[in-house]
């Protein structure tokens, strides 16, 4: 196994697309005037003239996204996910979403832990928004080694692509060495019988250690780290509904919409059991230090151990 | 251009307000208004203009046009059906269950449309980002757009005419067809958009004015557009809402409106004798 790094997703992502630029001279990136923090800088620098700066206009950025990708660019467009997928919603569902164009979106600084920023730029919606247009592949990639896999394989699919990226630096926890990334498949971290935690992005490895340390209060949870919302993975949802018979959903997300709502898509049609939604319990942020805030929302290992074991022994 | 030339251009352009005429009447809905208006510009950029070919509607390096007003997608149908993209008998089924023909344009479905289009501002971004790719792959492919009046309210037109001039798309040329109607009423009253020219040229356009039913003067702008280096051009078009049908001309109401069966046939005798006067 790889030594372990500290380092946000989106800093990955930055360096992915110029990985992948090396080899498809069709990639350009567009960003919205937060090139230094979505990352896409790293690309910009390589390659300045594959690098379009929008201005602050994420609605006009996805309509010149998609008009590249009409004329076979392969564009990354990339903003705070509050604004690619808030403001320019309606940009991403008629003009790249219904044509099925061939743009990928990358939103950063997702979910809670933008920290001091506050509620404004705290989006806990956008995988809710993404998933509701048509054809769309949401990815919610949880470490480097996954978001380097997650970029490489948006590119490999022919359509729109929405890509959550954070702002945190966090622990990678994938071995790079024994790992592959498929759209649409979770991956099983842990197998258990007592119960499935099934969670995405940041948090799954906040579950991982949970679940590891519930292990030694003989509670034996099995874990799923669901990086694609869209195609939700169906099979190893009701597989797992089937074998362990109550499932505990964990994301940095409002519960309304995101995977907790994907995931009770698929059991109440196949294999209903019991759902726990954990995550952003249909509110607002507010500013603080991410890691406090992730622990205030009950979202870091200590307080998800406590809370699957209070499930758990319910 | 020749007296010959213009003439052809003016029975194409009646043929594409007729087959507007008929698509909304047997959609029994639609958007007869401004398909009228914008008619003769569509029907020289497709006629007179645009490198395209019906039997390869996908070359990489045709010229594309976006119609940013997608809600007058009729003469846009009737131009592409005249150059033979698809069987004029779709337009006929317009609007209806299963059809070809989408109440506003689908690239997916239908041979000829560039771009997918009718929320009011987004079209003319993708126009942006298609002659960015030109610029980028170095090809000489020219980008069209049309846009209308009111449409010109939504911020996103500004947001692409900033993006337009800062990366000097000058093979991008929009249409404004101001035909000066929009469903609420004038446009002077509901929302004020002069002076437009000077909303243009202070975004870095090269801002041309003409009246958007003399071919000369379409085509003189798009011969000055393609001269101009560095910028992108609006032309300005008066136009005349309804434009071919008499009781359909500056009324506020045809905006999006079917005619009855009265309508249509009053409609369909007007522009018949328009191409019979233009056949003597």
């Amino acid at each position: 196994m790889a030594e372990t790094k500290k380092i946000a997703t989106r800093e990955s992502f930055g360096m992915a697309l110029c990985e992948l630029a090396k080899e498809h001279p069709e990639i350009v990136v567009l960003d919205a005037d937060l090139a230094a923090a979505t990352k896409t800088d790293i690309f910009k620098k390589a390659y300045p003239d594959r690098f379009f700066d929008c201005g602050i206009s994420e609605g006009n950025m996805i309509g010149v996204a998609a008009g590249l990708a009409a004329c076979g660019k392969v564009p990354f467009a990339a903003s705070f996910a509050m604004f690619a997928t808030g403001r320019a919603y309606e940009q991403i569902r008629n003009s790249v979403g219904y044509p099925h164009l061939n743009v990928k979106i990358a939103g950063s600084h997702a979910g809670i832990s933008v920290g001091e920023d506050g509620a404004t730029h705290q989006c806990c919606e956008d995988l809710a928004l993404m998933r509701t247009i048509p054809g769309m592949v949401v990815l919610n990639p949880a470490d480097h080694y996954e978001m380097i896999e997650a970029v490489k394989a948006s590119y490999a699919y022919n359509g729109p692509v929405y890509i959550r990226l954070g702002r945190l630096a966090i622990d990678t926890f994938n071995d790079p060495d024994n790992y592959s990334f498929e759209i649409g498949k979770g991956i099983t971290l842990k197998e258990g019988t007592d119960v499935t935690v099934i969670a995405t992005g940041l948090v799954v490895y906040e579950a991982l250690k949970a679940v590891k340390a519930l292990e030694a209060k003989g509670i034996n949870a099995r874990l799923i780290n669901m990086h694609t919302i869209k195609p939700i993975d169906k099979e190893i949802i009701i597989k797992a509904a089937k074998e362990t018979g109550r499932i505990i959903t964990v994301e940095e997300h409002n519960v309304i919409g995101g995977l907790g709502e994907a995931v009770c898509s698929v059991t109440s049609e196949f294999c209903p059991v019991p759902v726990t939604k954990l995550g952003i319990q249909d509110t607002y942020g507010h500013s603080g230090p991410a890691l406090g805030l992730i622990s205030e929302f009950g979202l870091d290992a200590e307080s998800l151990e406590k809370s699957i074991e209070a499930i758990v022994k319910k | 251009m020749d007296n010959q030339e213009i003439l052809e251009l003016k029975k194409n352009a009646c043929k594409v307000r007729m087959y507007t005429i008929e698509g909304v009447f047997n959609a029994k809905s639609g958007h007869p208004g401004g398909s009228l208006s914008a008619a003769d510009i569509i029907t020289y950029l497709y006629f007179k203009e645009m490198n395209v070919d019906p039997k390869n509607p996908k070359d990489p390096d045709r010229d594309r046009f976006v119609l940013s007003k997608g809600h007058c997608c009729p003469a846009l149908y009737g131009a592409l059906a005249l150059k033979g993209y698809f069987p004029a008998d779709e337009i006929k089924v317009l609007r209806h269950i299963g059809a070809m023909l989408q109440g506003h344009p689908d690239m997916k479905g239908t041979p000829g449309v560039d771009m997918s289009s009718g929320s009011l501002g987004q079209g003319v971004s993708a126009a942006c980002g298609m002659a960015l790719a030109a610029k980028y792959d170095k090809k000489d492919y020219r980008v069209y757009a049309m846009l209308g009046d009111g449409e010109c309210e939504e911020g996103q037109v500004w947001e692409a005419a900033m993006f337009a001039s800062h990366y000097k798309l000058d093979n991008l040329c929009i249409f404004v067809d101001y035909n000066g109607l929009q469903i609420d009423g004038h446009v002077k009253d509901v929302a004020g958009l002069d002076d437009l020219n000077k909303k243009f040229e202070s975004f870095g356009f090269e801002v041309i004015e003409i009246d958007g039913h003399n071919y000369e003067e379409i085509e003189a702008a798009v011969n000055k557009a393609k001269s101009v280096k560095g910028k992108p051009t609006a032309v300005i078009a008066t136009t005349i809402k309804g434009k071919g049908v008499s009781y359909m001309e500056n009324v506020v109401g045809w905006h999006g409106k079917a005619p009855n069966a009265d309508e249509y046939k009053t409609a369909m005798d007007e522009l018949n004798a328009q191409l019979k006067a233009l056949e003597a």
